[in-house]
């Protein structure tokens, strides 16, 4: 009990003076998260959107994948990725382990599959209500596919903030491919691992503050921006 | 006259997990006037339009258009007896046909404004198309059909469940669209409807065509016994 309350005034204190190192953790964190956020909806959505509208003959099956590997273990990505990106993978001439670039990836692997499935579950409910318009209207899959991700963009940000959540918590990955190198690689959730490690306890609770903070203000931006919630919207 | 026209079908029929729905269906239709299609519950009504419109899949027979199917498919529009709503405004919603055909953003929004405002809906161009009432929702929908200027509209009941100012206008906007050359083809309950609206009258059964005739003749003197049944309310088996 001491340590939480203790880990809270800590937290209270590193907020209010700004500490330079938290400021520092806090931002590449969410720096990493949103980058890696921005690009797997990018690659999520249209393909939720894809497996909405088209009929194929593994459609089933790969969407039956897609949902298995929402609970893909992190870790098992970081190794993966790990040596994919190490100097005798096949991508280790480009040197991005150790960087937030490798961050990114394989937080983008984790939350694309997360991001994916909840955003198809959408997008099927929607098509089956537009299907016979759209069909009626002779339109192309290229628009059925923009039509429906216009549309349902209010439910879709459900999806993109399940995949923050993922992202911004997530430490087995991120640990393995970044190496949690400090002033490069080191984020809240690593850090936390390195305090608590340490037997900081305090001062990775008030870390973990700051983390839960930063993630419930990032999502309510994200529906202020997306005016969710509101009267007469869908 | 409309190049689509005549619309020749040839054994047209269309099943489900092995069920004939409609069918075979024998039927030549000319690119004047309104036609209506009438019929019991059940008849295949709905099927029968959307068969005609590509909508539903054909099992077996032909669907002959007048011009090439691609070019059919494009001068055709429907209007559904539950009018779906895209979850955009009114204004977005009418304007979809012409943004999707390529229509400038600017343009399309314009044609679209001044079609609200004739089906009467110009008041409300911004509200969400979902809250509307289902008089609104079925203007809406026609309005969407109609600025594409179709050579062909299907309509599949499109007054259901309206009360009988909402039916009027509708069918005042109907009369407009037809008077400019679009070809109707319209599914309906009403009897009243059907006489006020028909040039030309089919009655399925069974999801058949029981007979096909021009109104007057179709209204005035039924060939069959099934049709004059239909005709005086009673239940038709």
């Amino acid at each position: 009990m001491g340590d939480l309350w203790s880990g809270l005034t800590q937290a209270f204190w590193l907020v209010v003076t700004l500490d330079k190192e938290l400021v520092e953790i806090s931002w590449r964190s969410l720096r990493i998260t949103l980058s890696a956020l921005v690009l797997a909806s990018a690659i999520a959505m249209p393909l939720a959107a894809f497996l909405a509208v088209r009929r194929f003959r593994a459609r089933r099956a790969f969407i039956a994948v897609m949902n298995a590997l929402m609970g893909l273990p992190p870790v098992v990505v970081g190794l993966v990725v790990y040596v994919l990106l190490s100097r005798s993978g096949p991508f280790g001439v480009l040197g991005l382990l150790f960087t937030p670039t490798a961050m990114i990836i394989a937080q983008i692997i984790i939350i694309v599959p997360l991001i994916a499935s909840i955003a198809h579950q959408s997008l099927r409910d929607l098509w089956q209500e537009y299907h016979d318009l759209l069909i009626s209207m002779n339109v192309t899959q290229w628009q059925k596919m923009k039509t429906l991700l216009w549309d349902a963009r209010r439910a879709l940000l459900t999806a993109a903030l399940a995949g923050f959540g993922r992202a911004i918590g997530e430490v087995g990955a991120i640990m393995i491919v970044g190496g949690n190198i400090d002033h490069a690689t080191r984020v809240l959730t690593t850090a936390i691992a390195l305090e608590t490690g340490k037997g900081n306890f305090a001062l990775a609770l008030s870390l973990g503050f700051v983390l839960i903070a930063l993630a419930v203000a990032v999502n309510l931006a994200i529906h202020w921006l997306g005016r969710t919630e509101r009267e007469g919207r869908w | 006259m409309s190049d689509m026209f005549p619309l020749k079908v040839t054994g047209a029929e269309t099943t489900r997990r092995g069920k004939r729905l409609v069918g075979p269906i024998d039927l030549t239709l000319d690119g004047q006037g309104t036609c209506v299609v009438i019929g019991p519950n059940g008849s295949g009504k709905t099927t029968f339009l959307r068969l005609l419109h590509g909508a539903a899949r054909l099992a077996g027979g032909e669907i002959r258009w007048s011009c090439p199917l691609e070019d059919a498919r494009h001068d055709q529009a429907f209007v559904f007896q539950s009018p779906v709503m895209l979850r955009r405004s009114v204004l977005d919603n009418i304007a979809y046909p012409l943004l999707m055909r390529g229509t400038a953003r600017a343009e399309a929004r314009e044609a679209a404004s001044n079609w609200a405002a004739r089906v009467g809906l110009g008041g409300m161009l911004s509200r969400a198309a979902t809250v509307l009432s289902g008089g609104e929702k079925q203007k809406l929908a026609l309005a969407r059909a109609l600025i594409a200027e179709p050579k062909l509209l299907f309509l599949d009941e499109p007054c259901a469940a309206l009360d009988g100012r909402a039916m009027r206008e509708i069918e005042s906007i109907l009369s407009q669209a037809a008077a400019s050359g679009t070809r109707l083809i319209l599914s309906t309950h009403d009897m009243g409807q059907a006489r006020r609206l028909a040039s030309r009258v089919v009655f399925l059964l069974h999801g058949k065509v029981h007979e096909a005739a021009a109104a007057e003749q179709f209204f005035d003197h039924p060939e069959t016994p099934q049709a004059r049944a239909f005709l005086n309310g009673d239940i038709v088996e």
